[in-house]
């Protein structure tokens, strides 16, 4: 079933609905990631509750003016226009006001989605309104989905996407460096505007598949996802894409293969796993690599301090250096080197007194920046500087400890 | 070319360098809040020269520079870019904000950086071409920072990311820079490699300023200073202003005697 679903087999309404989702995932992946790394994901929360009041007010307008209250472009549109006004309310109150943006944010998501809550229940007892169905806004709804719809929102994702690419450059400038980018010249306030404005439109093309509460996880999850594999801002947009659109598609494949599966929080539970695998198993900054890296690091810094014991015939108290030394064949069970340890030990001080050579010597600044006690010496400077300085300390006799 | 001053009595005769001079900062007032942080400033750079601006914590050395260059909106005054407004000489200018300005885990390469200098040039949908690859490279060639072009930003020491900031500053390719504090927290190589690249702009016919903090270093490093606490008290050859009484002005007794006395000053 959920094979059928990923291969495009489950019907005209699941396909629709899949391609749709995948389409949608991509938009908003790339789209998120300026809105991520200008660090104002949180006003996506807003714009996509500022969408609601819009939406009962464009479908009383149509009914009223006499026309089908459900068409999907006219709710679209009156989405756009009050998300519109609650970003520009949020942008002022934060710039304006002595308000800070976390304020802002939660008074206009609050009020705006009241309002439209309030709507939908005036529309409710219209006579026509029975059958409106807006509540689908809310988490979306797939069932019934035109092929006008996803038409619509295949238009809308590529128009968006497309703005996201024309605007990449002045977008992650301003999100790095917003002083920079003003001295240069840029209009800092007029990039978030488009910063926010792209995430409405993705907002507003995303409602009928996700809906409104949901769609702040497309928008965030897949850049947060994607900055795990990558240190380059346009590779974390195009894995943002990418992590969105096989959500999109998968969590649509997978709501379509059980009828009771809704699709917008199915999308949204696979990129969160998407983004759990990628937490913990990302290389550099997964939650894995970082524990082996600390560990590699203590047992190294355990090493060095153990041979330098050795050398020094200081007893070793720790079980952990005993352990890494007794493995490494350097010392027996009971703290006394080995031969192979006792040559080993005799290098780890020699290099240390290397060091404190480099370290108080000007001619070797550089070299010294790179001292951390850890670092073999032959990787910071040649053979020949090398032993020049041997022959500043005297003989390798003189340099071991009894 | 002449300046409107009508409205700013608090400001000095327009001289004739106003027309040449790479910045001209004229009765600049800059506020957050109520409290004018800078007041009624003018400032004259001198074109070819290296200008220190210092003067205490919170004098407005910082934002005076970002007034002047309309990153904060000011409540008064205007600039001149040799002699003309501004808006179309932003060419000619180069910024290096303050290095804790930014978040450095930023997902983003030293050479992106750099190339971010190149914007005004590659637009919105240029392509970034082998040439203009060079040109980043040799700006980091120029910082002593060609081998970490491929690094990440957050991977650099603070002094690193200060010569990385420079290197953007040069690709611009401007005649005027502008920098907030260059020497903050840096090791000693960096802030040597920084004023070598400095003076080397200066032999070019470039103009440099930069707001400073260590008082010791004005007299080697810079050849004018410009002497501020919320209002500007004095501005000059760094023989002429550079005296125990600006510097008393200007810090308001909080340098101890002792401090001052250390210092190399040239006329006092």
């Amino acid at each position: 079933m959920l094979f059928d679903a990923l291969a495009l087999q489950l019907g005209y309404n699941a396909t629709l609905v899949t391609i749709g989702a995948t389409f949608l995932g991509i938009a908003s992946g790339v789209t998120g990631t300026f809105l991520f790394l200008r660090k104002r994901a949180l006003v996506s929360d807003a714009i996509s509750h500022a969408t609601l009041p819009g939406v009962g007010l464009a479908f009383i307008v149509m009914v009223m003016l006499g026309g089908d209250g459900r068409n999907l472009p006219g709710l679209l549109f009156g989405s756009a226009v009050s998300a519109t006004l609650g970003l520009l309310i949020v942008n002022w109150l934060t710039r304006r006001t002595r308000l800070a943006e976390d304020a802002a944010i939660g008074a206009v998501l609050s009020v705006f989605f009241g309002f439209g809550i309030v709507l939908l229940t005036v529309i409710q007892s219209m006579s026509s309104g029975r059958q409106a169905g807006l509540e689908g806004f809310l988490l979306g709804s797939t069932a019934g989905m035109l092929w006008s719809d996803a038409v619509v929102i295949a238009v809308g994702g590529a128009a968006t996407l497309l703005a996201v690419l024309t605007f990449r450059r002045p977008m992650a400038l301003v999100a790095f460096d917003p002083e920079f980018a003003a001295a240069s010249g840029l209009k800092v306030g007029q990039i978030d505007l488009i910063i926010m404005g792209l995430a409405m439109a993705v907002t507003v093309v995303g409602l009928k598949i996700v809906g409104l509460i949901l769609i702040v996880a497309m928008l965030i999850i897949p850049p947060v996802t994607a900055r795990f594999w990558t240190d380059r801002t346009d590779y974390v947009a195009a894995i943002a894409g990418l992590v969105g659109g096989i959500s999109g598609y998968i969590g649509a494949a997978i709501s379509a293969s059980a009828p009771s599966f809704p699709t917008g929080p199915i999308i949204v539970l696979v990129s969160f796993t998407i983004f759990a695998v990628s937490l913990v198993l990302a290389p550099n900054r997964g939650i894995l690599a970082a524990l082996i890296r600390h560990v590699r690091f203590q047992r190294r810094v355990h090493m060095r301090q153990g041979l330098l014991a050795l050398a020094q015939g200081q007893p070793i108290y720790e079980r952990l250096t005993l352990n890494l030394l007794r493995r490494a064949g350097l010392a027996r069970a009971d703290g006394v080197a080995t031969e192979t340890g006792r040559a080993r030990a005799a290098k780890a001080l020699r290099d240390e007194k290397r060091w404190e050579v480099v370290r108080s010597d000007r001619q070797h600044e550089g070299a010294a920046a790179l001292y951390d006690g850890l670092r073999e010496i032959e990787t910071v400077l040649t053979v020949d500087q090398i032993s020049e300085i041997d022959r500043r300390i005297g003989g390798p006799k003189e340099a071991v400890a009894p | 070319m002449t300046l409107e001053l009508a409205a700013n009595q608090g400001s000095a005769p327009v001289t004739d360098t106003v027309d040449q001079s790479p910045l001209a900062v004229r009765g600049m007032t800059v506020s957050y809040g109520q409290k004018p942080v800078v007041f009624s400033v003018d400032m004259t750079i001198v074109q070819g020269s290296m200008t220190a601006i210092i003067g205490p914590n919170g004098a407005g050395k910082s934002t005076l520079l970002k007034a002047a260059l309309g990153i904060v909106k000011p409540l008064a005054g205007q600039s001149m870019v040799y002699g003309a407004p501004l808006r179309g000489q932003r060419q000619k200018i180069a910024y290096v904000p303050q290095r804790a300005s930014v978040d450095w885990d930023f997902p983003t390469r030293v050479i992106d950086v750099v190339l971010m200098g190149l914007y005004r040039e590659l637009g919105l949908l240029r392509r970034i071409k082998a040439r203009h690859i060079e040109k980043a490279r040799a700006c980091l060639e120029r910082v002593g920072m060609s081998d970490f072009a491929d690094r990440q930003i957050g991977q650099l020491s603070g002094g690193q990311q200060q010569r990385v900031f420079l290197a953007r500053a040069l690709a611009q390719g401007a005649e005027l820079y502008l920098l907030d504090e260059p020497f903050a927290g840096v090791d000693a190589a960096t802030e040597k490699a920084i004023i070598d690249v400095l003076k080397g702009l200066k032999a070019e016919g470039k103009t440099v300023v930069a707001v400073h903090h260590d008082l010791a270093t004005v007299t080697e490093y810079f050849d004018r200073v410009f002497m501020i606490n919320t209002r500007k008290i004095a501005e000059g050859s760094v023989a002429e202003a550079y005296t125990r009484e600006n510097l008393d002005m200007t810090y308001g007794g909080r340098l101890a005697t002792g401090q001052i006395d250390q210092l190399d000053l040239i006329a006092s």
